[in-house]
């Protein structure tokens, strides 16, 4: 494969300089310490990565966590669940809908609550809208690490329109709390169907806008191209979840694999990383997107490509939803005291970032023993020191932006 | 294979091993002898008829009235499809694995040899649950001995704050802390 190739001419390099030559001793430089973040802007977030280098290598990066901890799990273990969904909207707030979903279906299980065929779908519509929500912030992100301004201005632009529907549905902006247990808190408001319909034609076609505003773009792949390569034997070795698995070459996604709530009723494809020339399935009727020269299976230009093509097929996901959305209940009648029983349920949901596991412990009161919250973020980060082994100090920032963290997930 | 089946493969093996089996429950489990599970990891993850190759998610869990400290270990086993490289990959079996230690010197093997994946896993059960995986790959050595880092919480935080008995810090290098503002006791 080239990509190891490239990943293991690079400590031969340093042994050159080594090499006690009157030419190459002029080039010796030190090891020195480089302290990247608590606050940097490519960090996206409170993390520090504490990098070795020497000269513009980076011999190892490793990061340091927990800025952002806040004891969520603590604070799981002394209220209610209905009364805790407020706090997973806080881990990863970029999708706070997803959170809510899958604690929801965490705690339904364990309890034993029948959620109403309505809600079921209202709950795919919202989580799927988050997730183009939250990849439009990685899309414009990204291209910020990258330098590229204006990609950041379009997927802003587009994302306004889902903040708009999650206001008119639920009155927030960003911490939704509105999937809760026993369905969501309110029923959709009047208009929204039409209204998601529109935004959902006028955004499908943006999509290869943005492909070719970025993902083409000469310097952004030469930035992201053949950087950054994780082999699917260490994507999932390491606990990789979501775009940053699949961008690897491995097509798992447990809305196809493990099928949970009622992703089995939808058809959509899920895309993966690909060798140049390799054409990622699109919706009928869209312009085909093709992989430029250069990129290889698993770098960073393959994880952000996968999210880019996620878009198009959650579209999809939305309409069919819109189109089978039954009228009846938005949710069912849970008291306020339900009692968990002495049981544990551990439920993954794939979110935009991966999987989010909840594991939730009952001891037959109304306050769960145990809460675990399992972030993607926080298992796709832990392969950073595997990946920024021997790489460029430029690359570093492309490689983190790849991974696309979330810092409150991480530090919960 | 269902979890029924994967609870008899590993009795048949290991039949010292395996102390307690709980099956039909939402979250089927076996238990394992804290000594004996990096050979049953091991076997988990390289036996042909399992092949657990990724490592989602572990869990402490503190049980003060069984003296007892938890760790949930939830294995999933990933396979290509054979139809392919444009198929799905199969979800071939899910399963969860229990290692129980006396809360008073609570020390289990560490099996991020086994999957990269435990290496921060296991940090953080250290960090909130004071769980000792020996033979981490990233120990530091204080007074509390040979432990895996802390990950969330500052290296020098005092306690476990996840175990049900643990005490607010009144204040951490001149932050005051909760007893300030009166908080009422936890719950749990």
């Amino acid at each position: 494969m080239a990509a190891d190739t490239t990943l293991d001419s690079l400590p031969d390099l340093l042994a050159d300089l080594d090499r006690p030559t009157i030419e190459s001793s002029d080039l010796r430089t030190e090891e020195m310490l480089v302290n990247m973040g608590p606050q940097h802007p490519s960090t996206h977030g409170v993390l520090r990565l504490v990098l070795r280098t020497d000269g513009e290598m980076v011999l190892e990066a490793v990061p340091h966590i927990g800025y952002l901890h806040r004891c969520a799990e603590k604070i799981g273990e002394n209220l209610q669940p209905y009364q805790f969904v407020p706090k997973t909207d806080r881990m990863d707030y970029l999708a706070a809908m997803n959170n809510n979903h899958v604690f929801a279906l965490a705690v339904e299980k364990l309890a034993g609550i029948a959620v109403p065929e309505r809600a079921k779908y209202i709950r795919i519509i919202m989580a799927e809208l988050n997730r183009i929500a939250s990849h439009l912030v990685s899309f414009g992100t990204y291209g910020l690490d990258m330098g590229a301004f204006t990609p950041f201005l379009y997927a802003f632009r587009e994302r306004e329109y889902i903040l708009d529907l999650f206001e008119a549905a639920c009155g927030a902006r960003l911490t939704y709390s509105y999937i809760t247990i026993g369905g969501v808190t309110f029923d959709l408001p009047e208009g929204f169907v039409d209204r998601c319909r529109e935004f959902l034609d006028y955004f499908e076609p943006k999509i290869d806008e943005y492909n070719r505003l970025l993902s083409y773009n000469h310097i952004f792949t030469k930035r992201t191209a053949n950087v950054g390569v994780i082999r699917a034997e260490d994507a999932i070795r390491w606990g990789l979840t979501g775009p940053c698995l699949r961008g690897s070459g491995v097509k798992w996604d447990l809305r196809k694999c493990l099928p949970y709530d009622i992703y089995d009723r939808f058809t959509f494809d899920v895309p993966v990383g690909l060798p140049p020339g390799g054409e990622p399935p699109v919706p009928p009727g869209m312009p085909k997107a093709r992989v430029p020269p250069g990129v290889v299976v698993g770098d960073a230009w393959n994880r952000y490509f996968v999210r880019v093509i996620e878009m198009y097929w959650s579209v999809q996901i939305i309409r069919q939803a819109l189109d089978q959305l039954p009228s009846g209940d938005y949710r069912t009648k849970v008291p306020r005291n339900v009692k968990l029983p002495e049981a544990s349920v551990y439920l993954e949901g794939e979110n935009p970032r991966g999987q989010l596991g909840f594991l939730v412990v009952g001891d037959g009161n109304p306050i769960p023993y145990r809460v675990k919250a399992r972030g993607p973020s926080f298992c796709n980060l832990s392969i950073t020191t595997h990946v920024c082994r021997n790489c460029l100090l430029a690359d570093v920032p492309a490689i983190i932006g790849s991974i696309d963290v979330v810092l409150g997930e991480v530090d919960r | 294979m269902t979890p029924e089946e994967i609870a008899r493969l590993l009795q048949d093996t290991f039949p010292d091993a395996i102390t307690d089996v709980a099956m039909g429950t939402p979250q089927p489990y076996v238990v394992v002898a804290a000594v004996r599970w990096p050979q049953v990891a091991y076997f988990l993850r390289d036996d042909p008829r399992l092949g657990f190759n990724m490592l989602r998610c572990l869990s402490g869990v503190d049980r003060p009235a069984k003296n007892e400290l938890e760790a949930v270990y939830d294995l999933i086993a990933m396979r290509p499809a054979d139809a392919g490289p444009d198929a799905y990959w199969l979800a071939a079996s899910v399963f969860a694995v229990v290692v129980r230690v006396d809360r008073a010197r609570p020390r289990i093997p560490s099996v991020a040899g086994v999957w990269p994946a435990a290496d921060w896993h296991e940090r953080e059960a250290y960090d909130l649950f004071g769980i000792v995986f020996e033979g981490h790959p990233d120990s530091v050595e204080d007074h509390d001995g040979l432990h895996p880092r802390r990950i969330l919480c500052p290296d020098d935080w005092a306690g476990y704050p996840l175990r049900k008995d643990y005490l607010f810090p009144i204040e951490y290098h001149g932050i005051p802390g909760t007893t300030e503002y009166e908080m009422p006791n936890p719950v749990h």
